[in-house]
């Protein structure tokens, strides 16, 4: 069987794209490969354990969920472009560097795509609601506490922060 | 990369997908939101010769309500636009209470009611509250549209009366009737989990009080939603009382087969699934008399 492919066009962090893939391409693999952009980091491949979490359009999804030719027109984010152009980390990535938020770190920019766009949605959480937002992210090393911790300082930042 | 190799086609129209279907049969499968299919597909227990990618069809998303007739789904409504859908909920609070169950928001972001519908997964809500409901399901093929009812839909293990070159369209949920109240509860090892059993219950009530009509079913206690109405139908004519419901709870945990798995034993499923009764069965009853 010859592949399949086809010519895709889609904005990643504010920058266009235009690739040829084929279609049994994962988005988490056209980013890493194709991109270059090996932030979103790879699981289980099968959508449990939330470390290749992306935004589409905006809300957060599993990108080894999605297939890269399905992602044709659209915009996503990724961890990338969470830090600003002079390299000052975003608010939830300070949060999560002050309170030791990570230790080996691959779980941590599945976390941050997710926080950060739940943090948006939900500005001012309790402990209870912060953990339930993280139920869809495995995080094997810290035990959640200290993840826990930065959401809450993460959000009072954003607040102090918001106009 | 890990799914086997496929033509990608995305549908430009709705008989574009149902010709294809039609064409490539069992080879082909509509990718909606591809929560179950591409998990499947990258672990090659599904191989796909066709991808028939229909998430271009806006006509099929969306829920149409009207004045006291049925609210219909389109199938490719995803399970978020329906978290923030507030009438919706407020008409299917089946649905309020079970949403936030269901994975993970990043998993609720693209999953589809269609797909949860016709994948079929045991332990999955959707299928449990769709018998409980009496929802109906649309389907549609070149040859035309056809309906069933959700109990005859589910027919086993990831199986339903969808043949091969058809589409679900659209589920059609009943008005919601006065002074009936609902509850879906769920125990899993954390939330978004599976399921270990999850119950759905309907109660409506007279204008004394008593129960005229209740529905039951659970979810992740059998090969497919399992409809208990018949052992519920027992609270007919009661007023609320925890030994009628204690019954219906015995005579469900009686007539549930629980397969058991890495969280649960069979007999730990049985137990829940006959508290879950207890406490839905409560519940649903007591917002009906709030109802009334």
């Amino acid at each position: 069987m010859q592949p399949d492919r086809h010519d895709i066009e889609l904005s990643v962090n504010g920058t266009r794209y235009r690739r040829p893939v084929e279609s049994r391409m994962l988005l988490s693999d056209f980013l890493r490969h194709e991109l270059l952009l090996a932030g979103t980091h790879v699981g289980c491949e099968h959508g449990v354990c939330g470390a290749c979490t992306i935004l589409l359009d905006g809300a957060p999804i599993r990108s080894c969920l999605m297939l890269a030719v399905q992602a044709d027109g659209h915009e996503l984010s990724t961890v990338e472009g969470l830090a600003g152009d002079d390299g000052e980390l975003h608010p939830v990535q300070r949060a999560m560097h002050d309170h030791h938020g990570l230790q080996c770190g691959y779980c941590t920019p599945g976390i941050l795509m997710t926080m950060t766009a739940y943090l948006k949605q939900n500005p001012q959480p309790s402990e209870h609601e912060v953990r339930e937002a993280l139920s869809g992210n495995l995080c094997r090393c810290t035990g959640y506490q200290n993840i826990v911790d930065a959401m809450l300082a993460a959000a009072q930042a954003l607040r102090a922060a918001a106009p | 990369m890990k799914p086997a190799p496929f033509k990608y086609i995305a549908a430009s129209s709705l008989d574009h997908a149902l010709a294809l279907k039609a064409e490539h049969g069992d080879e082909a499968r509509f990718l909606a939101g591809g929560q179950s299919l591409i998990p499947a597909m990258n672990f090659r227990l599904a191989r796909p010769s066709v991808l028939i990618d229909i998430n271009g069809l806006r006509e099929l998303a969306g829920v149409e309500h009207s004045e006291g007739a049925e609210i219909r789904v389109g199938a490719l409504t995803r399970y978020q636009s329906l978290e923030r859908d507030s009438r919706f909920l407020r008409d299917c609070p089946l649905f309020a209470d079970a949403l936030p169950h269901i994975a993970h928001p990043q998993i609720r972001n693209r999953g589809t009611i269609g797909g949860n519908l016709s994948h079929a997964d045991p332990a999955s809500e959707l299928p449990a509250i769709a018998v409980a409901m009496q929802a109906r399901m649309r389907i549609k093929s070149a040859r035309g549209k056809r309906e069933v009812a959700a109990s005859e839909f589910f027919q086993g293990l990831l199986t339903t009366d969808i043949q091969s070159d058809e589409m679900l369209l659209e589920i059609a949920l009943p008005a919601p009737t006065a002074r009936t109240g609902t509850c879906f509860m769920e125990v899993a090892r954390r939330r978004g989990d599976f399921a270990l059993a999850g119950v759905a219950a309907i109660v409506t009530v007279d204008d004394h009080g008593r129960c005229s009509q209740a529905r039951l079913a659970l979810c992740g206690v059998g090969d497919g939603p399992v409809d208990a109405s018949d052992a519920a139908s027992s609270l007919v004519g009661q007023q609320r009382s925890g030994e009628a419901i204690e019954a219906v709870a015995a005579e469900v945990q009686d007539m549930i087969e629980p397969s058991g798995n890495v969280h649960a034993t069979p007999g730990y499923q049985r137990h829940i699934a006959g508290v879950l009764t207890e406490r839905a069965l409560g519940a649903a009853f007591e917002r009906a008399h709030d109802a009334a």
